[in-house]
């Protein structure tokens, strides 16, 4: 019967499939039948081990190949071991320690002001149109103000101490995270708003159940520009007038020459930018669950 | 006669007006409505009885939704009165699930008290979702979505649930499993409902009584008194099925 039936077929349908162009197939198969599991483990965790981390570190190992040949002049760039072992120094000299300390007291405090006033606004201005007439456009023409034209403005109102460089670290911080918790707030779809209400919702549930955590995904948006930002605050307003932190070093290594300590500096400040980004992340990972993201492979 | 008096006398008609006359069911008088130009609604006259369906049954745009909304009071009539139970619940035609809670927050949303998440519990398993209390919204399919829809408006307990074409996004299959699960749930839960559709079908297999809707008005009105079976298939089903199809301008002359 089987045997009749295969004899048949190639009569009836290869010939005129032979004379044809071949047909574009798929054939899919349980994604463990190409190769054992174990071995498939095995291959995923030697694939990309370093992660995000594959390009900087590539570019470190070049970097330092470049220098030790002789390439790369030490004057201009120091090769990454050099410059890993300029920061141990300065952390041993008791000079690193107190000037980084000083440096995130700075962002820490001048993020906590910024957040806090971009968030009461945020939240004041989405629920409520007063709080838009108030607070919208006074934000938008803050935000097309750039953070570094503020600065001599800032010096001569608030003086060379503290507060302006805090100052400066909350409007960067404070700006975008209005502008984003804002939007966020408006663009909850209103069909569930509604939902809510016919449901017998008061406002605090609305409010707490359907307005916080539908903006919640914007919120992130807003409080991975205003760490960013806020970074970047911070070089500036240490750069410019500081007798000690992480700008001050800066500009005192700029000044004497010492590349080296040039850099120490900016690998402290992107490692500041890269971990915000990574607390942002921790963030969305664990307060959007509900969200199944795209998963790249 | 004085300010005071017409002052008063305004007042006794205002009150009038606000006072309710009926204790069940709706009573929709003289109801208008309209979109700048249009009249949607035009002088609309409806009522339900306690624990009767209703089915309005009408082509797209003929004003279905707008009476729905009305009676929800989620929008405002522009003339006439309407009169519904403050407990009513209303079903959309997407489940409109919020994707960031768990099934049984998303049951519990209008509830207050210890019990919310017992009451939740039953109204989940009323409809065959026990078990289901921990998934999230995106991990269920369409018909067990609009179920969670059906026992967060169950679970109040209301005198009044609107559905405002519930299971046209569904399969077929899918639906004649829920046009059953709404009959089973018609005898636990005792509430009047009016279901809005354009599905013929649908209509025949739910209704107590069957409203055709035209030019913004009631037309003609077909109560269904027929046996589950006979509402399966039977002449008086096709007969029904004609005069409805006749009402909505679909008549085959054969």
């Amino acid at each position: 019967m089987t045997n009749l039936s295969v004899a048949t077929r190639p009569d009836a349908r290869s010939a005129p499939a032979a004379a044809g162009p071949p047909h574009a197939r798929d054939v899919f198969l349980p994604a463990d039948s190409r190769r054992t599991a174990s071995w498939a483990g095995l291959w995923r965790r030697l694939h990309w081990p370093l992660g995000i981390y594959t390009t900087p570190v590539l570019l470190l190992a070049l970097w330092e190949v470049l220098g030790r040949v002789g390439v790369l002049p030490a004057l201009y760039a120091p090769v990454p071991t050099d410059i890993a072992s300029t920061a141990v120094q300065l952390w041993n000299a008791g000079v690193l320690g107190p000037d980084l300390a000083i440096s995130l007291q700075r962002a820490g405090l001048g993020l906590v002001l910024g957040l806090s006033v971009g968030i009461v606004a945020g939240v004041l201005g989405g629920f409520l149109r007063r709080g838009e007439y108030l607070f919208n456009g006074l934000a938008q023409i803050l935000n097309t103000i750039p953070l570094l034209a503020v600065l001599p403005l800032m010096i001569v109102w608030f003086g060379i101490d503290e507060l302006t460089k805090v100052l400066l670290i909350a409007f960067g911080a404070g700006v975008p995270m209005y502008l984003n918790l804002f939007a966020a707030i408006r663009g909850v779809d209103h069909r569930l708003i509604e939902m809510a209400r016919a449901t017998g919702a008061g406002r605090w549930r609305v409010v707490g159940w359907v307005l916080l955590p539908g903006a919640l995904p914007g919120f992130l948006v807003g409080l991975r520009f205003s760490l960013a930002y806020s970074v970047l605050g911070l070089v500036a307003a240490e750069t410019v007038n500081a007798d000690q932190g992480l700008g001050f070093l800066v500009t005192q290594a700029q000044t004497y020459l010492q590349t080296n300590q040039v850099f120490v500096g900016l690998v402290i400040y992107s490692i500041l930018g890269l971990l915000a980004d990574q607390i942002v992340r921790i963030l969305e990972r664990v307060l959007l669950r509900w969200r199944p993201s795209y998963e790249a492979t | 006669m004085t300010t005071d008096e017409r002052l008063r006398e305004e007042q006794t008609i205002k009150a009038a007006a606000t006072n309710p006359r009926q204790q069940t069911g709706v009573l929709v008088e003289r109801v208008v409505r309209t979109f700048g130009e249009r009249t949607v609604l035009d002088h609309l006259d409806l009522v339900i009885d306690d624990e009767e369906l209703v089915v309005l049954l009408g082509p797209s745009g003929c004003g279905k939704s707008t009476l729905l909304r009305l009676l929800a009071g989620l929008d405002r009539p522009d003339g006439g009165r309407i009169e519904v139970p403050a407990k009513r619940a209303i079903v959309f035609q997407g489940d409109r699930l919020l994707p960031w809670q768990r099934v049984l927050r998303n049951v519990t949303l209008g509830l207050h008290g210890p019990d919310a998440d017992q009451k939740a519990r039953k109204a989940l398993a009323d409809v065959h979702l026990a078990g289901r209390e921990r998934a999230w919204p995106k991990q269920l399919s369409g018909g067990e979505a609009q179920r969670v829809a059906l026992a967060r408006a169950l679970v109040a307990e209301p005198e009044l649930i609107l559905l405002d074409e519930p299971f046209a996004a569904l399969d077929a299959i899918t639906r004649v499993r829920m046009h059953d699960l709404v009959r089973e749930l018609r005898r636990t839960h005792h509430a009047s409902m009016l279901l809005v559709t354009h599905d013929v079908d649908e209509a025949i297999a739910l209704a107590d009584r069957v409203v055709v809707m035209s030019n913004g008005r009631i037309g003609n009105a077909h109560p269904v008194q027929l046996s589950a079976a006979d509402r399966a298939a039977s002449v008086a089903r096709e007969e029904l099925r004609m005069a409805l199809l006749a009402d909505l301008g679909l008549a085959n002359p054969h």
